[in-house]
């Protein structure tokens, strides 16, 4: 093969990536533990030592878990009920877990807007059956950040899942059966570990995703900080920009360490990958 | 067994109109005649799908979307039709690395990017803010224009593109008259799912406003933080078909197939 023309096909990417994401991205690093020239971490201390940091730090955590955990519990049976599904309602169901999923962030967090606001759907329905008498405080907390990233990141671990589920042999099921389990005993027994390794991707991208997502909390959350509308405050509104590059590099290595740490577990489960 | 069906489809009948209730409440708020968002409406009114086309800062962000997503789309083909070719193609040592970094922008986070774009591009490099945005969009579509390509090379048999060039076909001559056409719909879809990637991108373009330079979805959401009219309703209805409409055509090209695999 002429090395020449392999140059030729990459060169153009590759030089534009480089100089328009990997060395921002390095320089942004570097200039957080040199800020004037001299190696120092005082950027990184002064951010942990603040507790308004680490409050927010924490909240992102907590929604991410949360958001995570009820995608999966959503998520993980019905990605099962399609996967089984005749082709025709499958085909359909595929269809409107996709939908959402290419449809804008703006719009999706914007339709909880009118769902959890004080005079929202919601609040108008529970006082007019009688089980609430003032309106809830839902909209602008992290509740409702968490509802609107359920509603994000759902579509995406139902399809990850299915992908999985649609390439397991279900004969094995029909094997166990037929060998006296329970349907749920070969669920539980066949079904289930095969597709850990996909729950657990799909479990990556949705915790990773809720952990840097900026537009469902800067719509839903109010007030209440994530690192990444904090990343955002910093700045725009409050033009410190060290701050803003310390919380990028920050936000870069959770990403890193989640998605390495996950694809290593998964790859262990599944040696074929 | 066919009672745990039932209450397996009851419980993903739930789940999906939790996914899709919202979606179809705002569209029925959108009809909305009075000035606030209410549900249900209290009559239908089109009066706020007109007042789209009369707030001029919409249909400018709009275009500037429009502008943006196509010419970025453009950069994207140019920069990543070789580059998937080549790794489909070939062998070569440090494939995996380069693989790895064409791919990688879909792996930093968003709003990252969007900063250090902000910091180097406009502050340091000193270019002008409609060109940190074009290139910002360039770079989150690469990903996914040369994932859906790749995958589309991926069930192309190279041993007709030897067979045009032992029949005396040049290299550049066999791509063009061999590769592409058979390639065809593959990159199509892969123009439309990254047009939809850039169209309503918010992390990159939050950055990158400046004097009369906004695209659709930041003008969306400043206008949302400030006002609670119908307004978003009839623009987020029109997204929708439109996001619908080229659903249906990537379907037509590909199927879902390529969204399903991780």
């Amino acid at each position: 093969m002429n090395k020449r023309y392999l140059y030729l096909l990459l060169l153009p990417g590759f030089l534009f990536l480089a100089a328009f994401m990997l060395i921002p991205i390095i320089l942004t690093i570097v200039s957080t533990f040199m800020p004037d020239g001299s190696l120092t971490l005082e950027g990184y201390m002064t951010f942990f030592r603040d507790g308004y940091f680490n409050k927010i730090l924490l909240t992102t955590l907590r929604v991410s878990v949360v958001t995570t955990l009820v995608c999966v519990v959503l998520g993980y049976p019905a990605a099962y009920y399609i996967s089984r599904a005749g082709i025709r309602k499958k085909s359909i169901l595929l269809a409107l877990s996709i939908f959402p999923l290419l449809t804008s962030p703006v719009v999706r967090s914007f339709s909880w807007m009118i769902i959890l606001g004080k005079k929202g759907l919601l609040n108008t329905f529970l006082m007019n059956i009688g089980l609430i008498q003032k309106p809830l405080e839902i909209l602008y907390t992290p509740v409702a950040m968490m509802v609107g990233l359920v509603h994000l990141f759902l579509p995406l671990i139902i399809i990850t899942l299915l992908g999985v589920m649609e390439n397991l042999d279900y004969e094995l099921v029909r094997a166990a059966r037929s060998l006296g389990a329970s349907s749920f005993t070969a669920f539980r027994k066949i079904i289930f570990p095969l597709t850990v390794p996909g729950l657990i991707i799909g479990s990556i991208l949705v915790f990773v995703g809720s952990l840097t997502a900026y537009t469902t909390p800067a719509l839903l959350g109010g007030k209440e900080r994530v690192v990444a509308t904090f990343l955002y405050q910093n700045a725009m509104t409050l033009n410190d920009w060290q701050a803003a590059s310390v919380i990028a590099v920050i936000m870069i290595v959770i990403t890193f360490v989640v998605v390495g740490l996950m694809n290593a577990w998964a790859n262990r489960l599944n040696p074929k990958g | 067994m066919k009672e745990g069906n039932r209450g397996l489809s009851l419980y993903t009948l739930l789940v999906f109109v939790f996914l899709l209730g919202p979606l179809v409440i705002i569209s029925i708020t959108s009809f909305e005649p009075g000035t606030v968002l209410k549900f249900p409406p209290e009559g239908f009114s089109l009066r706020w799908y007109r007042n789209i086309f009369e707030v001029s800062m919409f249909m400018e962000t709009f275009k500037t979307s429009i502008i943006v997503s196509m010419l970025g789309n453009l950069l994207a083909l140019l920069l990543g039709v070789p580059a998937a070719y080549a790794l489909s193609r070939f062998e070569f040592r440090g494939r995996d690395t380069l693989n790895a970094l064409f791919l990688s922008p879909v792996l930093i986070p968003g709003i990252v990017l969007g900063f250090t774009l902000l910091r180097y591009l406009i502050v340091v490099y000193g270019l002008p803010i409609y060109a940190g945005l074009l290139i910002g969009h360039t770079v989150i579509m690469l990903p996914f224009i040369i994932r859906v390509i790749a995958s589309s090379l991926a069930n192309f048999d190279f041993a007709v593109e030897e067979a045009a060039q032992s029949l005396g076909a040049g290299r550049l001559e066999t791509f063009f008259k061999v590769v592409l056409p058979n390639i065809r719909s593959g990159i199509l879809a892969a123009v439309l799912i990254a047009f939809l990637e850039s169209f309503n991108n918010v992390d990159i373009s939050v950055f990158m406003t400046g004097p009369g330079v906004s695209t659709l979805p930041i003008q969306m959401l400043t206008y949302v933080q400030n006002y609670f009219d119908p307004t978003i309703a009839a623009i987020s209805v029109i997204l929708m078909v439109l996001t619908a409409a080229l659903m249906f055509i990537i379907e037509r090209l590909m199927g879902f197939a390529y969204f399903t695999k991780r």
